[in-house]
């Protein structure tokens, strides 16, 4: 059975405008993303990673080109309707530092509670049961701060939970943290989305994770001015290395990569 | 807790000042049932009455401006003067004082709202242009600036005298609002606060930064607007009824943070607001210099207290959760 499309966009261009001038991160973009994987976001810095998802959950306008988010034209939502449908966790730095965790994950509930933001018992049910899930209930009332960079990943994580978002998308997730912390954020991941159906986008540089935990890939290729843009290929972790996806996209002159091992290695291996 | 500290220095100030009268005797003219002599009864009621409540609110109104202006720019250096509308409603002043040659307040007060205004429909304008907060702040500061320099200028045209009065009103004073006054600084005080507490959910969000808050649901643009409209009114208020109050919008909230703990406007906004009374009411109490009669000017206390505030603030910033 086919997954349930979450996200489709159609001929998408994505940039930024500024001064009446337009800079062209990517055009002619059409994605699907589905409902109950986990998809990673690879590419090398600059690509437009972070341009792609801002675009898909709606904080860039597109340049040309259609986001329907379940069906639906991304501009036809209403803020409010859309900050329930779409959940973000970004790389952008927060005064959050002086709120507890459970005030932060407490914010997820903001569209989905009145004028005063007053929380009912059953939001502070599941305030309590998005602590439980990623893991962090232990630490609901201390301050963001004192949180480690995986704890604080999490808290973030949790906070898109509480917006019961069927959506999420994650700038760099697994930036900064160590190892343990990366594959317990990945596995979190993975068992919203396999469990709770949830369509999940995340953009990583990490590529052993990726290829292990992910269900589908992006590969989003630079594209610089003046060169034919290349569309973003699209697949299970399986079947780009088995065509030769990978190998395409990552290799250059010093690094192949090695479809045994699935291994970035170099080129020459020295004697 | 910060309740009790009000209500100590509320009667604290009523009972000291330049002539010292005892508490059971202000209980009593409070009350209405005073019998003794009819000069103490002027005092507290025509004068040291009002003089606590415009601290009252002029001090919570700053800090609250203050606390509003530093969630919106992420800026914990963010107060009310940097938006320039305390140096637009002095400007204000300046030309009433300097060039109408107005003796009367109501001209005085009329031209610092008109003042403040102007200069908040400048960063009004701006901030449509300019999506960025950090800007629109740059902006603010440079309009303030602006302002000080015409002042300046008009100042050196101007008469000696009239030099005068205006640098006496620009020391700053919460004595000048009488009873017949005072409602109308209650009021635009009042309904800027009430502004602010509607605002409280917002404010959260935007602790996370703007594309957080958007991702919630939050109109940000419409949400900054109503922030700086509310700021706006307050600052303006209190400038117009009292001078302009340096350190009292830019020092209380971290003051309040501190004795809090929590960045959450739901309970940080009260203890600012009462803080802001607090210290408001505390540097109004120690303008009166001990054994004598005089009075020092409000601009020489504030500092003493808000200064260090921020010294040690800013020395100790990594080891303070809320910058973190």
């Amino acid at each position: 059975m086919e997954p349930a499309t979450a996200i489709r966009t159609h001929q998408l261009c994505i940039g930024y405008t500024g001064r009446g001038q337009r800079r062209v991160v990517h055009p002619g973009l059409d994605l699907q993303l589905f409902r109950g994987q986990v998809t990673a976001l690879l590419g090398s810095n600059g690509a437009g990673k972070s341009t792609l998802l801002k675009t898909l959950c709606g904080l860039l306008p597109p340049l040309e080109g259609d986001v329907f988010i379940e069906g639906r034209p991304l501009g036809d939502y209403p803020p409010g309707e859309l900050a329930g449908r779409i959940g973000v966790v970004l790389t952008e730095r927060t005064q959050a530092g002086g709120i507890s965790v459970y005030d932060l994950v407490a914010l997820g509930r903001y569209p989905h509670t009145g004028f005063f933001g007053t929380l009912r018992e059953q939001d502070h049910a599941i305030i309590r049961a998005a602590l439980e899930t990623v893991g962090i209930a232990d630490k609901a009332q201390r301050f963001v701060s004192e949180l480690s960079d995986g704890e604080r990943q999490k808290a973030f994580i949790a906070k898109v939970l509480a917006q019961e978002c069927p959506i999420i998308l994650l700038d760099e997730p697994t930036a900064f943290l160590d190892v343990t912390s990366r594959m317990e954020t990945m596995v979190t991941l993975r068992r919203l989305a396999h469990e709770e159906g949830k369509a999940v986008l995340l953009s990583t540089h990490d590529l052993d994770t990726a290829l292990q935990l992910a269900d589908m890939l992006w590969l989003q290729p630079a594209c610089p001015d003046g060169t034919t843009p290349r569309p973003v290929i699209c697949g299970t972790p399986d079947g780009l290395v088995a065509d030769g996806s990978l190998g395409r996209f990552f290799g250059n002159d010093t690094l192949r990569f090695d479809p045994v091992t699935r291994r970035l290695v170099p080129t020459r291996t020295g004697q | 807790m910060l309740v009790l500290v009000l209500v100590v220095l509320f009667f604290t100030g009523l009972v000291y000042g330049a002539v010292r009268i005892p508490l059971k005797d202000v209980i009593q003219i409070l009350l209405g049932s005073y019998e003794g002599r009819e000069a103490w009864r002027h005092i507290v009621l025509e004068s040291r009455l009002p003089q606590t409540v415009t601290a009252m609110l002029a001090g919570g109104s700053l800090a609250v401006s203050g606390l509003m202006l530093q969630t919106l720019f992420k800026n914990p250096l963010a107060g009310p003067s940097i938006l320039g509308i305390s140096d637009g409603a002095n400007l204000g002043v300046a030309i009433a004082m300097i060039y109408l040659g107005a003796a009367s307040y109501l001209t005085t007060i009329l031209a610092a709202l008109v003042g403040a205004f102007v200069v908040l429909l400048i960063i009004l304008g701006f901030s449509r242009k300019v999506s960025s907060n950090v800007m629109l702040l740059i902006i603010g500061i440079m309009v303030g600036y602006l302002a000080s320099s015409v002042i300046a200028i008009l100042n050196y045209h101007a008469s000696a005298d009239k030099v005068h009065q205006y640098v006496m009103w620009g020391m700053g004073d919460f004595s000048g609002v009488s009873l017949s006054k005072l409602p109308w600084l209650a009021a635009f005080s009042l309904a800027g606060l009430l502004g602010a507490l509607l605002l409280i959910k917002p404010l959260n969000a935007l602790l996370l930064g703007e594309a957080y808050a958007t991702n919630l649901g939050v109109n940000v643009r419409r949400a900054r607007l109503l922030i700086l409209i509310c700021t706006g009114v307050l600052t303006a208020v209190v400038t117009a009824f009292c001078g302009p109050i340096s350190f009292i919008g830019l020092a209380v909230p971290h003051i309040a943070r501190l004795l809090l703990g929590s960045s959450n406007h739901r309970h940080l906004l009260p203890v600012t607001l009462l803080a802001g009374s607090c210290t408001a009411l505390l540097c109004s109490i120690l303008t009166v210099v001990p054994g004598s009669g005089n009075i020092l000017p409000l601009s020489a206390i504030t500092p003493i207290i808000g200064a260090p505030v921020i010294i040690y603030v800013i020395v100790n910033r990594k080891n303070i959760h809320y910058f973190n």
